[in-house]
């Protein structure tokens, strides 16, 4: 190997090391048999056993799983509503706004949203009595804002790459605009719709700043849990929940990498 | 009149004035804005017919034919296709079905299903639906890849479904956006044909764009050749190569050698005084005009004959020097520098091996034609 290679592949392995090493220590030493978090004691699971007897944690977890699944739904029902009108009635008064707006929230600072829905939540609550405290419903309304944006964005560049005529055929073959919709675009512009709704599902599991703002008691989502368990003193515990946690979003990440990327490859053929 | 090049016996309903057309564009106009896309067209298309709209792109051909399978909604007139105005009418319920130039196979069908998507919309049984399906399938002989899907075609093997995709509901008008574009240059000459063939065979009428010449020449019954959102000729092919009725049909089909000239008399034998010519031309078979008409007298480079020699009397005759020769192979091309300086052309078959004495570059040359086989334009 010559040296131009041996220095590419050194930054290479610098790179990767300054990105995975602190997830790396954090997965070792959860197999950690000591009690003390900085000290090797050995290799155990036994940590993995107390969190299964842990409720406090499963709760939040099984709480943050079917916000996720909420989340991800709705987000990409919206989200795709959203980038139909945007690709496909190009002509309204307004749209380059509408296109600003709807990516807004990619780079709006999450503490601001968290508090703004706060305030939103709070007044409507004086108003109209609805939503009844912070909860669940509070909790999923506020990952929606954020993630349908996601969603947009996927689904948006796919729908803009699909050839017009396609739909027009379907038309021109007898089909009304909703069949020409449900048998011909929407098959079409699935794999973003999957890939959308993945994305939007990881966002919400370890979203914590804006839940803070938005749960309240007996409605504590997974991440916000964890937070408020290193506050009070790491248990190696939580290197064993935070380990499950990083396993199960690199599953749902490659899931959706995977889709976009057949995605590509089908529309470039 | 000149009869038909493709179909020597079809007949030619536009010209005996009892037959009703099927398709009949009255007054359409389409803006985009400030742009005028299509201009006051009016147009009849008979059954049967193989209509094709010639023109360079943006001249309003793929805007006229969009109108007619309802994409788009004219700014002004009408279209009527059987006696039914379509005015108001959505695309899936009109009576024609387009074959898009990109062809337009959905991706996630198979071939079977994309031919099938038409007749399910229709409601048809089953067992109907299939029946059709295989006979659109054997029609373009694709009956072997009904089981595969889009990508896994190639470009003529699509082409062909598409074509089938169309015809399975049996539409009384098929439109051709570009069919053979996608093409390569041998397997688009020999599509051009099969095309025909297959319309000739179903009987239903086709109405193609195009913006080349050649295959709207080869396919069509009629041409209606467009400039700037307006039809400029409509007629057979041979009629609008030997006839044409305006400068710029003359110049945008094959090529064409004009003189201008001012009338100065005559009955069907028109003298026009050229100034380029230093002597006077003689036209044939023209329609009378006044003395004094500016015109241009208009020659084939095909009808020029070209020699050496002085051409016998009563030919129309040009002098100049030989100086450019475009040797095809099958014929040459001469580009002859007149003694005005301009330059005309002058097609000659190369009809034997070795010509004793082939023209070559700098040699002076006599170009002669026919009365007969030249044309008096006035637009």
């Amino acid at each position: 190997m010559n040296n131009r290679a041996a220095a590419l592949y050194t930054a290479l392995a610098l790179v990767y090391a300054f990105l995975y090493l602190p997830i790396v220590l954090l997965v070792i030493y959860s197999f950690n048999a000591s009690r003390l978090v900085t000290v090797w004691g050995g290799f155990s699971t036994k940590w993995y056993g107390e969190l299964m007897h842990d409720h406090q944690v499963l709760d939040a977890a099984w709480l943050s799983i079917k916000i996720a699944l909420m989340n991800a739904t709705l987000a990409t029902l919206l989200g795709t509503l959203a980038a139909v009108v945007l690709v496909r009635f190009q002509r309204f008064p307004g749209r380059a706004l509408f296109t600003g707006m709807v990516s807004a929230p990619l780079v709006m600072p999450e503490i601001i949203t968290g508090l703004a829905l706060l305030l939103l939540f709070v007044g409507m609550e004086h108003l109209i009595g609805w939503p009844d405290g912070r909860s669940m419903t509070t909790i999923v309304i506020a990952h929606v804002t954020f993630s349908l944006s996601f969603v947009t964005v996927v689904v948006r560049s796919r729908l803009s790459q699909m050839d017009r005529s396609l739909e027009e055929a379907a038309m021109d073959l007898g089909a009304r605009p909703l069949t020409v919709f449900l048998r011909i675009t929407l098959p079409i512009i699935a794999p973003s719709l999957v890939a959308g709704w993945l994305l939007a599902f990881t966002l919400s599991v370890d979203d914590v700043v804006i839940s803070a703002f938005v749960s309240g008691p007996g409605s504590t989502p997974l991440p916000i849990v964890i937070f408020s368990k290193v506050r009070l003193g790491v248990s190696p515990e939580i290197n064993a929940l935070a380990t499950i946690v990083v396993a199960l979003v690199g599953v749902a990440i490659a899931i959706a990498g995977r889709v976009m990327m057949r995605n590509e490859r089908a529309s470039g053929g | 009149m000149a009869d038909n090049a493709v179909k020597r016996n079809a007949p030619t309903p536009w010209t005996d004035g009892a037959s009703a057309p099927l398709i009949h564009f009255e007054g359409i106009s389409k803006r985009f804005g400030d742009f005028v896309a299509v201009d006051h067209v009016d147009l009849a298309i008979y059954p049967g017919e193989f209509f094709s709209l010639l023109g360079a792109s943006g001249c309003g051909k793929t805007t006229l034919l969009r109108m007619l399978a309802g994409f788009e909604t004219p700014t002004g007139g009408r279209i009527l296709i059987d006696g039914v105005d379509m005015t108001g009418i959505p695309p899936y319920e009109r009576p024609v079905n387009m074959m898009f130039q990109s062809y337009a196979l959905f991706p996630h069908m198979s071939v079977e299903d994309n031919i099938a998507f038409g007749l399910k919309q229709d409601g048809l049984a089953k067992a109907v639906i299939r029946d059709k399906v295989a006979r659109s399938l054997d029609l373009v002989q694709m009956s072997r890849f009904a089981g595969r899907k889009p990508h896994q075609l190639s470009g003529g093997q699509r082409q062909r479904v598409a074509l089938a995709r169309c015809l399975a509901k049996e539409p009384k008008v098929v439109l051709l956006d570009e069919p053979l574009a996608a093409l390569d240059k041998k397997l688009r000459e020999q599509t051009q044909l099969e095309l025909v063939n297959i319309q000739d065979r179903v009987g239903i009428t086709f109405v193609m764009v195009t913006h080349d010449q050649g295959e709207a020449m080869t396919m069509s019954s009629r041409i209606g050749l467009m400039n700037a959102g307006r039809i400029e000729q409509v007629g057979s092919p041979v009629e609008i190569y030997e006839y044409p009725g305006s400068r710029f049909v003359a110049d945008f089909i094959g090529a064409a050698n004009m003189f201008e000239g001012t009338v100065k008399g005559g009955g069907g034998r028109l003298a026009i005084a050229c100034p380029e010519l230093a002597h006077d031309l003689e036209v044939a078979h023209a329609d009378p005009l006044p003395a004094g008409s500016a015109v241009t007298v208009m020659v084939r480079p095909e009808k020029m004959m070209i020699s050496r020699d002085k051409p016998e009397a009563g030919l129309n005759w040009a002098e100049g020097v030989v100086a450019d020769i475009a040797y095809l192979g099958d014929v040459s091309i001469y580009h002859v520098r007149l003694t005005s300086g301009r330059k005309v052309q002058a097609l000659q078959t190369n009809l034997r091996h070795t010509e004793e004495q082939r023209l070559t570059w700098d040699d002076a040359v006599h170009l002669s034609w026919h009365p007969a086989n030249a044309l008096v334009l006035t637009r």
